[in-house]
């Protein structure tokens, strides 16, 4: 008689037993996938939140006539020959008299209390009055913008120990810093600069910000949209609608699959040689990055839409012919509207992509740095065509510099696209969810 | 003379003709309509195509032609004429050619083919552009510099006053070395998670563990560099390396190829997932039917069925691997080494392009023209192993549809 | 009473729910070994869900549930206790379409008994599979080519090299789910008179959707109705003289 079902025998209680395991390496995979994700976003959070807070110093600023403007006409060539260097004492003393009126008690020399200021805040002082010179005269209210040393003691990222060992700064000038904040002189704010400024000078890291690159990066964006969009929907519409199955279509298919498998540091070397050394056109301008990105895009979006397409039902298209409309009028009336939403999806995510992308922008020069806000059209350098940097590329730039106060920076502008990518991908899943068909 | 002026003109002679060509259809049908092989409108778009197109292609012809021969300044007096002529031919051809009979939608149709034909052909100028871009400057790095030296000599070491050493040896080395760690990491990772989630896992899981995967497939190779740079190299220095006495880099082969197969997780798992799901549950019944465990079924079944795909992703992620730049930038290290000892740091072909065409050179020396010859091997191991995949792949699609 | 009566498997108010959908309404049967028994009815009338919980292989669907008993040898399948890995050694299956794996002809007849180690060495498992090709009436067409794969032959080679796979771990009970829907009349013919041969040692339960095929090779026949159980009886009484209308119509082929 056979055995009751009732109790598993020994082989099986083994069999069991390995399939329990199998599963547990199932979710340990899961879990360090997972793992790997929550460490990697941690890591960023933690190390970049801080670029988005920035310490200020509140002081009024004396702005003497007779520094500022010797004349007294307010005119503008005689103003403009006072430098930042002209300026910086000028600060030194708003900061001199209001630690003076707190009362707080200082070793410190006068030029050694100047240095917890950025050298920034000058220029930044300077601009303002020569944009307001009615300022000149009496004492201004500015936020001026704290050294890098002192934004990075209160962030923890320079210590009384390592302050001691820096010729930039010393635990004299941190004490100090830590008196201005109790008495309110001294703030952390957050910091807007950070997405609007351009990059600052490897001494300045309190300085750096974004603003040049999301200007490039929103430029190069538009490059690609336009580049790529048109001609990958027209490639699909040609080989998903109209082109015969041949040698020569088949090519193209390989072709295209293998495009998007190749390494983008090797579109990189294309735009290298074929837009920069062989069109001529500008180095590290966004019209060369765009069209790189957009050949780069190129192939997801002729996927993506050659989907679309297919998953529009043949019915549509007899239903079309069938009423006398030719093929391409099938195809523009009714089969595109319908592809319409997926071609969007692809498109978005394949910009996604691209905004992310490094390699080939170095290779193209975008990684020079760039202190003006490229103009979208200027008659010099045409369309898209001033020197640019990107967000990824600006990253990669901040890496490479000395002061670990610009490791903050390149984790805070690793924010900043992750942001974007959020909700560029968001908008995609939200299209694709909102315009889904079923046949 | 510039180009903008003859741009300006085609603009007006398309907006012209389009109307023309409306209100000459219109006329010649005597205001009905019905009388017309095509609607007034083709024929309007027929104009417009016509007297865009031409013109447009040969203003690019002009512009390319210009590059070949290195024709410096302002194109010379008979080129916009030329272009605006053609654009003028366009006009009054369309327009002339309007008569009841004439079917404008077919030649419309006919532009508008062409078109699309010239849209689906810049993908293989892509290929074209990628292969002269390199194909050239490498021939003029080999007549500097001997070819046997750069595959076969194990020493990479440029001196900017000449007489470089620039084996590729070394650089493969390390470029091999680090996919193979990142494989070795991401594969089985990968291939378990993917049968996990298609095998086992319940919708909830699912749906939390599928768009968690998509955002580690989304974040950029710039985020995953730093990561390596920041926070994995750091870490193994201190906890691996340094105890172990194998060394205190930062940079590394493991740092990089740990980093690197995080990032190939995601890419693993999709390709598995969607190959795994392609084997017909047919053949699922039929293990689970003769009393099988999930796990025999997927072990002894499934993944057998289902090998060709496995294989042909593992090497589209090799590609990948191999390909990959910002990460190695950022946590591979520069100094070219052939070493066992996988905490020190070694570069790949990739570090190396970025570095001989970022440095401030001279574009004629074999010091950066070596970028174009590393370019061009890197483009034909990662073009082998994409069509070799690719083939793989089709064939076993193939075989369950 | 000769051994054709014994009672194999006994179903009490089984009732299967696809999520909402009710796919089994209380249906109740005792089936008899050493016979054919037929399960007929239009389809998606819930025949085959019904036999896929003899072998519990509705587990394997997630949102499938069964409630109720189904007893087998006097055995309570349904009990938590029951291993459905060691319950489907003892109840073999065969599907519509055939399934043979991307193995040899003699890896898919061989891996049944590996898993359940029926074998205990190379000998006893070469004995295994030529016992099991033989009782599935195919050894001689595939003895000279063993090692050729199994998804190389034709369809109702295939299909009878899934009933020798399934015969192989030495099963007691073979359910067989439309075996013949997607055979050509000749290999139909072929596993007809298979099964006519298995009910010697087995209790076979067939789906069939075809009326012909019930009567052909079924001792007793089942009609089910949107997840009914209409009538049950023996073969020849329900195609001569069926008591219920529905079960008539259906016959007659008014409905289905």
């Amino acid at each position: 008689m056979t055995k009751s079902l009732y109790s598993a025998d020994a082989r099986t209680k083994r069999r069991n037993a390995a399939e329990r395991r199998f599963k547990a390496y199932g979710a340990a995979a899961i879990g360090i996938a997972m793992v790997a994700l929550v460490i990697l976003l941690t890591s960023v959070v933690t190390q970049g939140i801080g670029a988005f807070r920035q310490t200020y110093i509140t002081v009024d600023v004396p702005l003497p006539e007779a520094k500022l403007d010797k004349s007294g006409t307010r005119d503008m060539a005689v103003m403009s020959k006072v430098t930042t260097i002209g300026y910086a004492p000028l600060l030194r003393d708003g900061l001199v008299n209001a630690i003076a009126e707190a009362g707080i008690q200082t070793d410190l020399s006068e030029k050694e209390i100047g240095d917890l200021i950025s050298k920034e805040a000058a220029a930044t002082v300077r601009n303002r009055v020569l944009a307001h010179p009615d300022l000149i005269g009496q004492p201004e209210r500015f936020s001026l913008l704290a050294d890098g040393r002192i934004d990075g003691y209160f962030k923890g990222r320079v210590t009384m120990a390592s302050a001691a060992l820096d010729q930039n700064t010393s635990p004299e000038k941190l004490d100090l810093a830590d008196k201005l904040r109790d008495a309110g002189i001294m703030q952390i704010k957050f910091n807007w600069a950070f997405l609007t400024a351009p990059d600052a000078s490897d001494q300045r890291p309190e300085a750096a910000g974004l603003g040049v690159a999301i200007l490039g990066s929103l430029y190069m964006m538009i490059v690609v949209l336009v580049l790529a969009l048109p001609i990958g929907v027209a490639a699909s519409i040609y080989l998903e609608e109209f082109a015969p199955k041949n040698r020569w279509t088949d090519v193209i298919e390989v072709n295209i699959a293998n495009l998007a498998a190749v390494p983008s540091i090797v579109y990189g070397i294309l735009g290298l040689a074929i837009f920069i050394n062989f069109m001529q056109f500008n180095q590290s301008s966004p019209l060369v990055g765009g069209m790189v990105l957009a050949l780069m895009t190129l192939p997801t979006i002729i996927i993506s839409t050659r989907a679309a397409l297919k998953a529009v039902p043949p019915s549509i298209r007899d239903a079309a012919l069938g009423v006398g409309a030719s093929k391409m009028q099938s195809v523009f009336h009714h089969v595109l509207p319908l592809a319409a939403p997926g071609i969007l999806t692809g498109t978005i995510i394949g910009l996604a992509q691209a905004l992310g992308e490094t390699a080939p922008l170095l290779l193209i020069g975008m990684v020079a740095f760039v202190r003006d806000y490229p103009e979208a059209y200027s008659s010099a350098t045409g369309l898209f065509g001033d020197p640019s940097t990107a967000l990824p590329v600006q990253i990669y730039n901040w890496t490479q510099r000395a002061d670990p106060a610009f490791v903050e920076r390149a984790q805070g502008a690793i924010i900043t696209l992750l942001v974007f990518l959020l909700i560029m991908n968001t908008v995609a899943i939200v299209l694709r969810r909102r315009f889904e068909r079923r046949w | 003379m510039s180009l903008t002026l003859p741009l300006l003109v085609i603009i007006v002679l398309a907006i012209v003709g389009s109307f023309l060509a409306r209100r000459r259809a219109l006329s010649v049908s005597g205001g009905d309509i019905r009388h017309l092989a095509s609607l007034p409108k083709q024929h309007g778009l027929n104009a417009i195509l016509s007297t865009v197109v031409p013109p447009l292609l040969a203003i690019i012809a002009w512009l390319m032609a210009a590059r070949i021969m290195e024709y410096r300044g302002a194109a010379p007096l008979w080129v916009p004429l030329a272009i605006m002529a053609l654009a003028v031919a366009g006009v009054v051809l369309s327009v002339v050619k309007v008569s009841n009979t004439f079917r404008a939608r077919t030649a419309s149709e006919t532009w508008i083919k062409g078109l699309l034909i010239g849209a689906s052909t810049i993908a293989i100028l892509t290929t074209v552009g990628i292969v002269f871009s390199m194909l050239f400057e490498t021939i003029s790095f080999f007549r500097q510099y001997p070819w046997t030296e750069f595959f076969f000599s194990t020493n990479w070491s440029p001196n900017f006053r000449g007489n470089s050493d620039l084996g590729i040896i070394p650089l493969l080395w390390g470029t091999l070395y680090i996919s193979f760690i990142a494989l070795a990491f991401a594969v089985p990772t990968g291939l378990f998670a993917a049968i996990y989630l298609s095998e086992y896992a319940g919708p909830r899981i699912r749906g939390i563990v599928k768009p968690a995967i998509e955002i580690l497939a989304g974040i950029p190779t710039i985020v995953y560099g730093l990561f390596a740079l920041t926070t994995v190299g750091p870490f193994l220095r201190d906890y691996f390396a340094q105890p172990m006495g194998f060394g205190d880099s930062a940079s590394s082969v493991m740092t990089a190829g740990l980093v690197m197969g995080i990032m190939l997780i995601p890419f693993v798992s999709s390709l598995s997932d969607d190959i795994i799901n392609a084997v017909p549950q047919s053949m699922r019944d039929g293990s689970l039917g003769l009393g099988a465990t999930k796990s025999e079924t997927i072990r002894q079944v499934v993944v057998p069925a289902a090998l060709p795909g496995i294989v042909g992703a593992v090497l589209l992620a090799a590609s990948r691997a191999i390909g990959e730049t910002m990460i190695v930038v950022l946590g591979a290290g520069a100094a070219a080494r052939i070493s066992l000892n996988p905490f020190e740091a070694m570069t790949t072909v990739t570090v190396k392009i970025v570095s001989q065409l970022t440095g401030d050179t001279d574009f004629a020396s074999p010091e950066t023209l070596v970028a174009f010859a590393l370019g061009l091997t890197l483009f034909v191991i990662t073009l082998g192993l994409n069509v070799l995949a690719l083939y793989i792949v089709r064939r076993y699609r193939e075989q369950y549809e | 009473m000769n051994a054709q009566q014994d009672t194999k498997i006994s179903a009490r108010n089984v009732n299967v729910y696809y999520g909402e959908k009710h796919a089994i309404k209380d249906v109740s049967v005792e089936i008899a070994d050493k016979t054919v028994t037929a399960f007929i009815g239009p389809s998606g009338c819930g025949k085959s869900t019904f036999l896929r919980c003899i072998n519990r292989m509705n587990d394997t669907i997630d949102i499938a549930r069964v409630t109720g008993d189904i007893l087998i040898d006097g055995e309570d399948i349904t009990d938590p206790r029951v291993d459905p890995v060691q319950l489907r050694a003892k109840v073999g299956m065969v599907f519509q379409k055939p399934n043979p794996f991307p193995k040899s002809i003699y890896d898919n007849v061989a891996y049944g008994p590996k898993i359940h180690g029926l074998a205990r060495n190379k000998s006893d498992l070469d004995e295994i599979v030529e016992r099991a090709l033989r009782r599935g009436a195919i050894w001689d067409e595939v003895k000279d080519r063993l090692q050729e794969p199994g998804t190389g032959l034709s369809g109702g080679q295939q299909q009878r090299l899934c009933i020798a796979r399934a015969v192989a771990t030495e099963p007691e009970v073979l359910l067989m789910d439309e075996p013949c829907s997607a055979l050509d009349p000749i290999a139909t013919a072929q596993v007809e008179e298979l099964i006519d041969e298995l009910r010697q040692s087995y209790s076979v339960v067939i789906v069939t959707h075809s009326m012909q095929q019930a009567a052909r090779v079924s001792q007793k026949t089942a009609f089910f109705h949107l997840g009914n159980m209409v009538e049950y009886g023996e073969t020849d009484r329900i195609f001569t003289n069926p008591e219920d209308p529905r079960t008539e119509s259906y016959i007659s082929g008014r409905i289905g």
